[in-house]
């Protein structure tokens, strides 16, 4: 856990993304970007892309052999698909994100809840208009595994995997700076069927610093 | 059982096949300490693939075994595990890259020692993938067979090393069309010092449709809700 030196006041762009909707920035190397948790246990699914060449793009995986472990927070480096820095959380106040849980999508919602929650709004179809409406078009190919800000999925040693309720709360925030100009993809996530949300999902706020 | 494919790969090899429905694939581990990374495509749809989140929390697992399921992206099955006398797979930890090959064993390439030289997941995996039209973009958090990594309470991960024994074998039964790509390289977190190529054999068997009270779905009620949309897949589509 550690605080940031940054005042809101000094930001470049600010802007609040509503419950469920998704949002697509690019972010120059050396800025930084803070997501905060307006009102506490929100699940901010979170993808970036080198916004030179989006084939280099986030890596769950890459990110958690560079660590060692399981969990994102100050001093985690997410990894590209390249084995380059994207970016670095420098500041957490909550404490632990996850990168294996993935993103919710009304196809999985079938496989772990019941066929008839297919209608019920998800994630991945977030990613899905979020993805073609940067200025380069991206699909479906180019959704990948993403963080999940403020989501808790504890593993346990004798390797069980639960999606507990959530160690946020309202006004946390993680923040991270850019190591080169990358492209942040967020699904606010809409999840109603477990804890990630609260059982509520509500509105982040995204804040940009030069 | 009879047997449709043999070969053996001969370390750091790689290979990928398309593998019909209900056809079984056998690896065994003829050293010990192998390390099989896999990928899996829907054969005739190739953007729907693995999926790493889907898999663990459908069943609620950090690690895989027999009867576990692996899961699509598009809450189906890609395959199911039928046989294993392993008991613990890796896939969150993903595959090296020439920069960390080089950096944990030191160089050594073509040109050095011709066919022994070092080869890595990430080229394996990106050269296979191309022979099927597919490339970085497809590239998503893969299976590592035979290697087991736990995680403390603190979320940090420990290499379980000698886990996989000369002879464990573990098997697949495919639960649709299924493009398989697969190599031998070392586990990225494996922390012996030694560069090692180990013997994996791979056998394509003949298989018989599964049903509803198979083991790999009755394991999970999320197995089976996915089991039951392959059935609405195949029904359309054939």
């Amino acid at each position: 856990m550690k605080a940031s030196t940054l005042d809101p006041q000094s930001a470049a762009f600010r802007e609040v993304i509503p419950a469920g909707d998704w949002w697509v920035h690019e972010i120059k190397k050396g800025q930084t970007l803070r997501i905060v948790d307006l009102e506490g246990n929100q699940a901010a699914d979170t993808l970036f892309f080198s916004a030179a060449d989006p084939t280099e793009r986030y890596s769950a995986d890459r990110t958690i052999q560079e660590q060692g472990a399981l969990y994102l927070t100050d001093g985690s480096k997410l990894m590209s698909t390249g084995g380059n820095v994207l970016l670095e959380i420098t500041a957490d106040t909550c404490g632990r994100h996850d990168t294996l849980g993935g993103a919710c999508s009304r196809e999985s919602n079938t496989m772990r809840y019941a066929h008839d929650k297919e209608c019920m709004h998800a994630c991945r179809d977030s990613f899905i208009r979020g993805a073609q409406e940067w200025r380069v078009e991206l699909t479906k190919r180019d959704i990948t595994c993403n963080i999940n800000f403020f989501m808790n999925v504890p593993v346990t040693p004798d390797g069980r995997l639960t999606f507990a309720d959530g160690i946020s709360a309202p006004g946390r925030y993680v923040e991270m700076r850019a190591g080169m100009d990358v492209v942040c993809l967020i699904s606010n996530c809409p999840q109603l069927n477990n804890p990630c949300n609260g059982w509520n999902p509500t509105p982040v706020e995204v804040l940009v610093f030069d | 059982m009879n047997t449709i494919y043999e070969r053996t790969l001969h370390g750091a090899g790689m290979w990928s096949a398309v593998i019909s429905r209900h056809k079984r694939l056998r690896l065994t581990d003829l050293d010990g300490g192998a390390n099989v990374s896999m990928l899996l495509y829907n054969a005739l749809e190739r953007t729907e693939r693995y999926n790493m989140p889907d898999t663990l929390k459908g069943q609620h697992v950090f690690h895989l075994r027999a009867p576990y399921c692996l899961h699509s992206d598009m809450g189906r099955l890609l395959a199911s595990i039928t046989a294993d006398t392993v008991g613990w797979h890796d896939t969150v930890c993903g595959h090296s890259d020439a920069a960390r090959v080089r950096a944990k064993y030191g160089k050594l390439d073509y040109q050095d020692t011709r066919n022994e030289w070092h080869r890595n997941g990430r080229d394996c995996f990106l050269i296979e993938l191309a022979k099927w039209g597919l490339g970085k973009k497809d590239l998503v958090p893969n299976l590592n067979l035979f290697s087991k990594v736990t995680a403390a309470d603190d979320g940090r991960l420990t290499f379980v090393p000698g886990h996989s024994k000369p002879g464990d074998s573990v098997e697949l039964r495919f639960e649709m069309d299924t493009l398989v790509v697969l190599n031998t390289c070392q586990h990225p977190l494996d922390p012996d010092p030694e560069y090692r190529h180990r013997h994996v054999k791979l056998e394509v068997l003949a298989g018989e449709p599964a049903r509803p009270d198979d083991p790999s779905f009755t394991v999970r009620p999320e197995n089976l809700r996915a089991w039951e949309n392959n059935e609405t897949y195949h029904a359309l589509r054939f």
